[in-house]
């Protein structure tokens, strides 16, 4: 992996956003985010972004509703790009490359970083399908092999066990938790470097949103997690790194406990301590 | 006083809202016992004709027993190949609308034009037909009676395809591509799956809608009164046989004219049913 040259660019001091508090020693920039700016048609939705992501590290995309950090957050897959109208402007380096380029392979890059939905949506097939699909759209492998990556991922997801006996069932009887949990495993088995999480648990009941969170810190070990919540606990729990975010523009990011307890501006002051949002 | 006066309006309101129930309780069963006297006269006078001859046997020369054999073969064939024609382009133009150009003037215009098909009268159909085949060809033919019914087809397909894809929630479009899914392979691996009873339902629903069409085959297809299976001559059909044995004089030729009818009608119904409950299976 080729990150020579973005972790030359220097975090502290960045213009806009406060980048309090955050060594950079011992820290991999994976995504570099540099005045990103986004319009729905002609409304401009993020204003001058510049933000961090850093590898093996989960950060959490906080705000209250519409705040752009949903928008934010589909600007690193281009899912934006689906939709006429939507467009982004500014830089959004990964691996060197610019991936707001018009040059750049959506496919490919929508494999690289992962993402999971707000909604479970798993695919109207079978469970393991639902896994064995995405693998085979970038490899060509052996049945047995192919068997050996859905378990791989149903276990990376800890679904295996409820799954292991009717992997030929559909995805679509399983209970939210788990549905949601198959499609984090749908996400892991094309083995991308980044893995987003829009809001992944707010369908979910308390004992599904504790496995989901679990999960995530161990994902970490292996890939980059970014996750919009609306959830100020779950921020706090999952995050190594928060980014808040208020009327589209980036008014705070740090490493979460600095910005829990010792925030420096007052709207995050504000809305940690749930005075609005 | 002002309690009487309370109790009146009351008792007037509930006299109104009586027979506002009773006039919508009258037009469902005036509406409905039409149907059911349809069905009743059908089933009276159509199954008493019902037996293996008419499965068996070609339609007969006047004052002779027969069956509607070459009618009922004749029309498979035409639906058959109207279907065969008329499915990919309709589910293909309905993936247009919904998929790639949901937000094209195109879609819009495609749309309205559809429409327009959908209720256009099936006369106008069968004539267009006449004249770019039947004329051009010289003869009438199977071949020309399957386009014409597939061009009834095809806006019912489209309708239903387009719809059918619509109701497939965007997030579903999001998670494919979200694992680097091309756009093609979505729709024909997500979508068409999330959406497959639909479609099917649509086309059902077509082959219900050409298999009772008269009028576009009497200009295509014409008539036969011998059993053919070749599409390039002239090939008999169920409602053109109905038409043809229920105008004319001889008592055999409408008693058939009846059970065609009948068998029509319990096969449009079979296909009405098996479509419902594979949309409400879906639900």
């Amino acid at each position: 992996m080729n990150i020579a040259s973005s972790s030359q660019a220097p975090v502290v001091g960045t213009p806009v956003a406060t980048h309090a508090g955050v060594s950079t020693v011992g820290l991999s920039e994976k995504v570099s985010i540099r005045n990103l700016e986004f319009f729905y048609g002609d409304a401009r939705a993020l204003k001058n972004i510049n933000l961090s992501l850093y590898a093996n590290k989960t950060t959490a995309f906080i705000g209250p509703s519409g705040c752009g950090k949903s928008t934010l957050l589909r600007i690193l897959n281009r899912m934006y790009d689906l939709y006429p109208g939507q467009r982004a402007t500014g830089e959004v380096m990964f691996d060197g490359e610019n991936l707001l380029d018009a040059g750049m392979d959506i496919n490919l890059l929508r494999a690289r970083i992962g993402m999971v939905f707000q909604k479970p949506t798993p695919f109207p097939m079978s469970i393991y399908e639902n896994i064995a699909f995405g693998i085979r759209l970038y490899e060509r492998l052996p049945r047995a092999e192919v068997d050996a990556r859905v378990e791989q991922a149903l276990r990376r997801a800890a679904l295996w066990d409820e799954v292991k006996d009717k992997l030929g069932a559909s995805g679509l009887g399983l209970s939210g938790g788990q549905q949601q949990r198959l499609c984090i495993a749908r996400t892991v088995a094309v083995k991308p470097e980044v893995i987003l999480f829009d809001e992944p648990c707010s369908a979910l009941d308390p004992i599904s949103t504790a496995k989901i969170e679990e999960l995530i810190d161990e994902l970490k070990q292996d890939y980059t997690i970014v996750i919009v919540t609306h959830n100020m606990q779950q921020a706090a729990r999952v995050s190594d790194f928060t980014a808040f975010m208020y009327l589209g523009e980036l008014i705070e990011f740090g490493v979460t406990e600095k910005i829990f307890t010792a925030p420096d501006d007052k709207r995050t002051q504000a809305y940690i301590t749930g005075r609005f949002g | 006083m002002a309690a009487s006066r309370a109790n009146a309006l009351y008792v007037r309101r509930r006299f109104r809202n009586g027979i506002a129930r009773s006039l919508a309780y009258a037009a469902a069963a005036f509406g409905l016992g039409w149907l059911v006297l349809i069905l009743a006269v059908l089933l009276f006078n159509g199954i008493g004709g019902l037996s293996l001859a008419v499965f068996t046997q070609d339609t007969p020369p006047p004052g002779s027993d027969g069956g509607l054999l070459n009618a009922i073969v004749g029309s498979i064939a035409m639906t058959i190949l109207a279907i065969l024609i008329g499915t990919p382009i309709g589910i293909l133009a309905g993936t247009y609308m919904a998929e790639y150009g949901r937000h094209e003037k195109l879609t819009m215009i495609v749309r309205f034009i559809n429409d327009i098909l959908l209720s256009a009268p099936s006369i106008v159909v069968g004539l267009f037909i006449y004249e770019i085949m039947v004329a051009p060809m010289g003869h009438f033919s199977g071949y020309a009676g399957a386009v014409a019914l597939a061009v009834i087809v095809i806006p019912v397909v489209v309708r239903t395809t387009e719809d059918m894809l619509r109701l497939v929630p965007d997030t579903l479009r999001e998670a494919a591509a979200s694992i680097g899914l091309p756009r093609a392979h979505m729709i024909v691996r997500v979508a068409y799956r999330a959406a497959r009873a639909g479609i099917v339902t649509g086309i059902l629903l077509a082959v219900a809608r050409v298999s009772g069409e008269t009028a576009p085959l009497l200009f295509t297809a014409l008539n036969n009164q011998f059993f053919s299976l070749n599409m390039n001559a002239p090939m008999p059909s169920l409602p053109v046989v109905i038409f043809q044995f229920a105008l004319s004089p001889y008592e055999e030729w409408q008693k058939l004219a009846w059970t065609g009818a009948l068998l029509i009608t319990f096969t449009v119904l079979a296909l009405s049913i098996l479509a419902r409950s594979l949309t409400a299976r879906r639900t």
